[in-house]
Parts: structure tokens; sequence; C-alpha cells
């Protein structure tokens, strides 16, 4: 049983209020949208909720099979893709899957690996440098980080950000299949891809 | 308990692989390390000629060699993650310690690796010799690991500063001021051949000096590290 509960979250950086007051429960096979305008606070919100950065007042709180999680041990359990979430560029992509799974302590498996970059249609290109790869084929690669290790709390922030049609589409199919079994998190500007929360925190009217 | 050990001892070791590879494909951190003490090296041994030196101004020209050397790339370790913007990344799948474990632990093997080229060299430029080895390699290692510990804590906290460099070398100094006194003294006595029982204190200074150090850095890493 997964749980992510936020209470009263609130974030400003000096005098300047980003948000505050965000509540939000979110357990195994719900979702939730966060919309609005650019500089509204999406980003900042996504990066509280993974544990990147601490909210100035309030608290996110994780619970799995009702044992709360400290943020320095949930880390096994979410995967996020978002546009600062950057791959190690001198790093093959396999290079950079197998550091990734063993930091979350999952022995790489080459088949499950496989299967991922065909399906992100990566095929072939896993032994090329992160470097000479483009801003889409980036992007796809982040969705494979994030999902290798089945997250049970699956985070993304401009779900479609450099992807062609296809690669949006791929997209929308892995947003579809883990909102069914896990715990989605989609931060969009798109009012297309807001269809993925059950949920909507709206930003903008804060 | 042991499990979370051992897990937290294999994240260092795959956050240290890591490292050592993305520093053999770039050579940022060693090119920059052993120029710079190839280059001074040369300096000294030029403007000293073939004088035989008192052994407490070998020492010092060995330990301050050693420092400048070190800081000139130490610090890579962290500022690396910053500016390829991958230190999101690893907060995102690890915890504090492992990353704090794995970066000094790069950072002890790089300047024992530049220990093993620039000392030998030392020792034959500047025309003087070890008459203690054994104290001289206690001090040498016990000094290193000192000098990597202080610099993979303050690499951290000026990863995020906009005047890296210069912060580096101005912050690193005071904290490693008290390795360097005991290193210079221990290595003195290494090259006068005294015996490991007269160099004790320089050694117990250093080992305890070496514990304190690393036990606040691995305390405070969290605080520096979660922004």
């Amino acid at each position: 049983m997964i749980e992510l509960k936020a209470h009263n979250l609130s974030k400003n950086f000096n005098e300047r209020i980003v948000f505050k007051n965000i509540n939000f429960e979110l357990s195994r096979g719900t979702s939730l949208a966060i919309t609005g305008h650019n500089g509204s606070g999406k980003t900042t919100l996504v990066k509280i909720i993974s544990g990147l950065i601490s909210p100035s007042s309030g608290s996110v709180e994780f619970t799995a099979d009702l044992v709360k999680k400290a943020y320095n041990e949930i880390y096994k359990y979410i995967g996020l893709v978002g546009p600062y979430i950057q791959l190690y560029n001198s790093l093959s992509a396999w290079e950079n899957l197998i550091f990734f799974s063993r930091m979350r302590g999952i022995t790489p498996d080459k088949e499950k690996i496989r299967t991922f970059m065909d399906k992100l249609g990566l095929r072939g290109r896993e032994l090329d440098d992160v470097r000479s790869y483009s801003s889409g084929m980036m992007q796809r690669l982040k969705y494979v980080t994030a999902l290798l290790h089945e997250p049970e709390v699956f985070i993304v922030d401009e779900p479609t950000s450099n992807l062609d049609a296809a690669g949006s589409q791929i997209v929308y199919d892995i947003l579809e299949k883990q909102k069914k079994d896990k715990i989605l998190i989609v931060a969009t500007n798109e009012a297309e891809e807001s269809r993925f929360g059950e949920q909507i925190i709206n930003l903008t009217s804060e | 308990m042991a499990s979370k050990l051992l897990t937290l001892l294999q994240n260092s070791v795959f956050i240290f692989i890591k490292d050592v590879r993305l520093e053999f494909r770039t050579r940022y951190a060693v090119n920059a390390m052993i120029l710079f003490a190839i280059t001074t090296l040369t300096a000294i041994s030029f403007s000293l000629g073939p004088v035989r030196l008192d052994p407490n101004l070998v020492s010092s020209l060995l330990w301050i060699l050693l420092f400048f050397s070190s800081m000139s790339s130490l610090s890579h370790i962290f500022v690396r993650e910053e500016e390829q913007q991958t230190s999101d990344t690893l907060r995102l799948i690890s915890g504090p310690i492992p990353i704090f474990l794995g970066k000094w632990l790069f950072n002890v093997v790089l300047i024992l690796c530049l220990e093993i080229i620039i000392v030998p060299l030392f020792f034959i430029l500047l025309n003087a010799s070890v008459q203690g080895m054994s104290i001289f390699i206690v001090v040498l290692i016990l000094g290193s690991i000192g000098l990597a510990t202080v610099s993979t804590v303050i690499a951290a906290i000026i990863s995020q500063a906009s005047v890296k460099g210069a912060l580096f070398a101005v912050l690193a100094f005071p904290i490693s001021l008290p390795i360097l006194i005991s290193s210079i003294n221990g290595t003195r006595l290494s090259i006068e051949g005294n015996n490991f029982s007269e160099s004790m204190d320089y050694i117990q200074a250093l080992f305890s000096f070496l514990v304190v150090i690393f036990t606040v850095s691995l305390l405070v890493f969290e605080f520096i590290w979660k922004k």
C-alpha cells in the first residue's frame, strides 16, 4: 500500500510567494495533474514532492506498507522525468542505465533494459554516448531511466517536451498505464495532458 | 541494519566507479592536477638549483606542492555535477551519505595516484632523501586522506557558489592548516631519520584531526547537499 500526502505545502523565494497551502492525497491507481502558466511554480512543486528541494512550510508524507519513509529513502519508490534531470553525457546510455539501476538497488537486467529501449524507440543506440543523442532521444532515455525500477510514484514534468508525434504517443501510452497501476503526477502547460490527472491543481488560480 | 550498511557502502562504490569512468573519459581533474604539480615542481627545482636543502624546507615545499595541486582539481568532483546539471539526478537516486563517501573515495584515490608520480620526482629533483621511510609513508597517507576529506566537503559547499575556484582555496586553507602543520613536521622527522616513536605526536595529531574532520563532514554533508 503506497500513499503520498501533501499537507499545507507552501513555498516562497525571499518575499515572493510561489504557492501556498497545497493539499492532496494520492494512493495507488490515482493521479494528479499540476497545471499553470510558465513561472507559476509547477516545477517547484514537483521538486518538493520528489524531495529535491524543501518546502518553506508544510510537509509531504510518503507511506509504503503503512511505514512512513524518510526523504533520504524514498528515491527507490520514485521515478521522475523532467528538464532538470540530466543524464551523464560522457557515459553511454547503457552505462547510465546500469548506474541508475544499481543505485536504486536492482540488479541490472539486460533483457529488461533492451525491452524498454525498444519500447522508447532507442534500439541499437544503447552503446552510444549520451552526448550524441538528440534532445528528443534524450527525453526518451529519461523515461527509460525513470521506469526501469518500476517506481510506485511516477512524476513527469513537461511529459512531451522535445518529442515528436510518435514519441508523444509512446509517452501517452506509458502515462495511461502508470495511471492505472501506480501513483501518477503530471505537471504540464498543455490542456490536453491534464486529462491524465483525476485530481487537478491549477497553480494559476492559487 | 547490516543490510542497510552494506547497501550504503555498495552505493558509495557505484558512485566512485561512475566518477572514475567519467574521469577516464574527460581527464579533467587528473590533467589539471598533474600539470600543476609538474609545473610547480619544475619551477621550484630551477629556482633552488643543486643546493642541498634543510629538511624543514624540503618537507614544507613538499606539502605546499601537494596542497595547491589538490586545490587545483579536487573541487571538480562536485563542480562537475553542478556544471553538467546532474546534481539533481544524483539527489534523486541516492541519499547523501553514499554520495559523500563515493566522492571522498575518488578524491583519496586521485591524490594518492598524484603522489605516486610527484613524490619520487620531488625528491630526485631537490636532491633530497628520506631516512625513515615508515614514518614518511604513514604521514603521507594520513595527510593525503585529510586533504581529500577537507577538499570533498569544501567542494560540496563551493559547487553552488558563482566564484568557485578562488573560494575553494580560501575556505580549504584554514581547515587544512592542522593537517599541513602535522604533516610538515612528521615529514621533517622522516627526512632527518628519527625513530617512529619520536614522530608519534604528529601521527596521533594527524589521525585525530582526520577522524574529527571526517565525522563532521559526514554529519554536515546532508545539510550542505540538500537544497
